[in-house]
């Protein structure tokens, strides 16, 4: 019997050693992003020249913005299962739309509107096609809706091509700068903390991670799944018109080539960032983390002066790596879940 | 007491060719706890799902405290004071206890703004949760950490928790032991008790006998989709409830 007692002690004590080793390992995963990203800048700042120089951090910044703010329309469908592949088109679209109502005199406020609404109805339409056809996953419409935006832009723009000129206050917006800080910069901060507030504070958010995290139990606990996701997507659309105006106003252009592979970056950034594609975990931070390490790693592979195509091959890389750091992590919650029913 | 706190009545449900329940009628009582039993496929759970609003009854009504309850959604149910806890659990590895308890209704302000748009007000939640989790002596590694690392019998309990938060009439639970091992089932168990001691009526499904016997007041059977038999449970007539269950002529 005492013999018995000391067993169950020993394997108490075994479990929570093994516990502590696990949940160690889940706070190293979590931080991995971030050390990399660290890890990534100090090894820039040391064997990249001008790197560090403020004119080309201020240019990974105006470059990493619309990456950024895209990525974090993405993140949000990505946290409730989806994905939307459609956000590079509906930006061209958007832009092109913008610069229609441009040509036809609209002023600033009117084009950047035009720009907001165009990215918000797309969205709606994978949203509400989504959920209403009843697609087995998100993955369909916003692939048709990748072609469709992007045929419909090119069929809007006259002459299939760019327009020159964007009103005073896009060019502001994605083009300037203020205290030597571009603009886009400014933007990228507001669309966060507005992404802050929905997650953090308010209803809605906590809906999207709990539909992410288990759709079934969010109906049976009556949360409107439906209009969840459909939002997010609208969510996603407006993110992508935030994205088209900054880009307008840094080029003063709008164009229905633009945001070419803009969908494989911010799929990119949110994964390297750090969030799941299993659904229910992520948050802002990851998308902007993994947007900053696109921008650092293409911005010196740049001044290095290696090939376009290897970038390609270096972020393809990073993102397979990605993965697994989400597949482990899972693991080890399997396991310490183990561990915790042992220790108890 | 003389009305039953949830009563059906003449219940029919089909799935496509599958006649999931016949003609089912049942009573639940307050301060009871009634036992659903059944071999897998005998409709149990879908029983239980349209009382929770999950599935539709194609005939027959469902009564509360005698009075028609139109229970089309899980939030109707939830709303009329029914509370279910699934086998699957329904829990948000993602989320932590406080926010498991409160998912789908959260409490949130000002109430002139659409409910998806308001704030949360997670002090309250978190207070209310950790008090329930003390009542129930309830006991968990962590209380601000997500679910997902916790183990089968915490997760269990929190989700029983959960259904008592809100209960104010019925309280489902669907094999809630089913995973478990024997010093964690005896802690739920504990719960259940607890719950009918605060007046709620309680069904349970379970397949262990031995808790019919110890926990339940009255059982009922089915079969095939069809009620056969409705007693209370005792050490004597154990054998005649399997051979119910089993259709088996005693």
């Amino acid at each position: 019997m005492r013999e018995e007692a000391r067993q169950t002690a020993l394997r108490g004590t075994a479990a929570e050693s093994g516990l502590l080793a696990v949940t160690l390992g889940l706070r190293l995963l979590g931080f991995g992003p971030v050390l990399i990203l660290a890890l990534l800048i100090v090894a820039a700042s040391v064997g990249v020249p001008n790197f560090l120089k403020p004119i080309n951090l201020g240019n990974i910044l105006a470059q990493t913005a619309v990456i950024a703010i895209v990525a974090m329309g993405q993140q949000m469908v990505i946290l409730t299962r989806g994905i939307d592949l459609s956000v590079g088109s509906n930006l061209a679209l958007a832009t092109v739309v913008g610069g229609l109502v441009y040509q036809a005199g609209g002023g600033g406020l009117a084009v950047i509107f035009a720009m907001l609404a165009a990215g918000m109805a797309v969205g709606a339409i994978n949203g509400l096609v989504y959920v209403y056809g009843r697609l087995p996953h998100p993955f369909i419409i916003t692939l048709a809706m990748l072609s469709i935006c992007r045929g419909l832009a090119l069929e809007l723009a006259p002459g299939h091509t760019t327009m020159r000129g964007m009103p005073e206050a896009v060019k502001f917006l994605g083009g300037q700068t203020t205290l030597g800080v571009p603009n886009a910069f400014f933007v990228v901060v507001v669309v966060a903390l507005l992404i802050l507030m929905l997650t953090y504070a308010m209803v809605w958010g906590r809906w999207t991670y709990a539909v992410g995290g288990d759709p079934v139990a969010a109906r049976e606990m009556g949360i409107p799944v439906r209009g969840v996701l459909i939002s997010t997507y609208v969510f996603s659309g407006l993110c992508a018109g935030i994205g088209a105006v900054v880009l307008s106003g840094r080029t003063g252009a709008s164009s229905p080539i633009y945001g070419n592979l803009l969908e494989l970056d911010t799929i990119a950034a949110v994964i390297i960032g750090g969030a799941s594609f299993l659904g229910g975990r992520g948050h802002l931070g990851h998308a902007l983390i993994g947007a900053v390490m696109i921008g650092v790693i293409r911005n010196a592979l740049n001044l290095l002066n290696v090939d376009i195509y290897f970038q390609m091959i270096a972020i393809g890389g990073v993102i397979v790596l990605a993965v697994e750091a989400d597949v482990l992590r899972n693991r080890l919650e399997a396991r310490a879940r183990v561990l915790q029913a042992a220790k108890t | 007491m003389s009305v039953p706190a949830l009563s059906v009545r003449n219940a029919e449900k089909r799935f496509g060719a599958i006649h999931a329940l016949r003609d089912v009628s049942m009573d639940a009582w307050r301060g009871e706890v009634t036992a659903l039993l059944g071999d897998n496929g005998a409709g149990k759970s879908t029983l239980v799902k349209c009382i929770s609003g999950v599935h539709r009854l194609d005939e027959g009504e469902i009564l509360l405290d005698g009075r028609p309850a139109h229970l089309n959604s899980p939030a109707a149910a939830r709303g009329a004071g029914i509370e279910t806890v699934y086998q699957d659990l329904a829990l948000f590895d993602n989320l932590t206890p406080a926010q498991n308890f409160y998912c789908g209704r959260e409490i949130g302000f000002p109430a002139w703004l659409p409910r998806p748009l308001r704030f949360l007000d997670k002090r309250a939640m978190n207070r209310e949760a950790a008090a329930v989790i003390d009542r129930l002596q309830v006991r968990l590694p962590k209380f601000d950490a997500p679910v997902a690392m916790m183990s089968g019998g915490q997760r269990q309990a929190i989700a029983v928790a959960r259904a008592t938060v809100f209960a104010r009439n019925v309280v489902m639970l669907d094999e809630p032991t089913a995973a478990l091992g024997l010093r964690e089932s005896r802690k739920v168990l504990d719960l259940i008790v607890k719950l009918k001691a605060e007046g709620n009526a309680v069904i349970l499904i379970t397949h262990n006998m031995e808790h019919v016997v110890e926990l339940a007041d009255r059982a009922v059977v089915l079969r095939q989709g069809t009620k056969v038999g409705e007693l209370k449970p005792s050490a004597q007539n154990r054998q005649d409830l399997v051979a119910m269950i089993v259709g088996a002529e005693a």
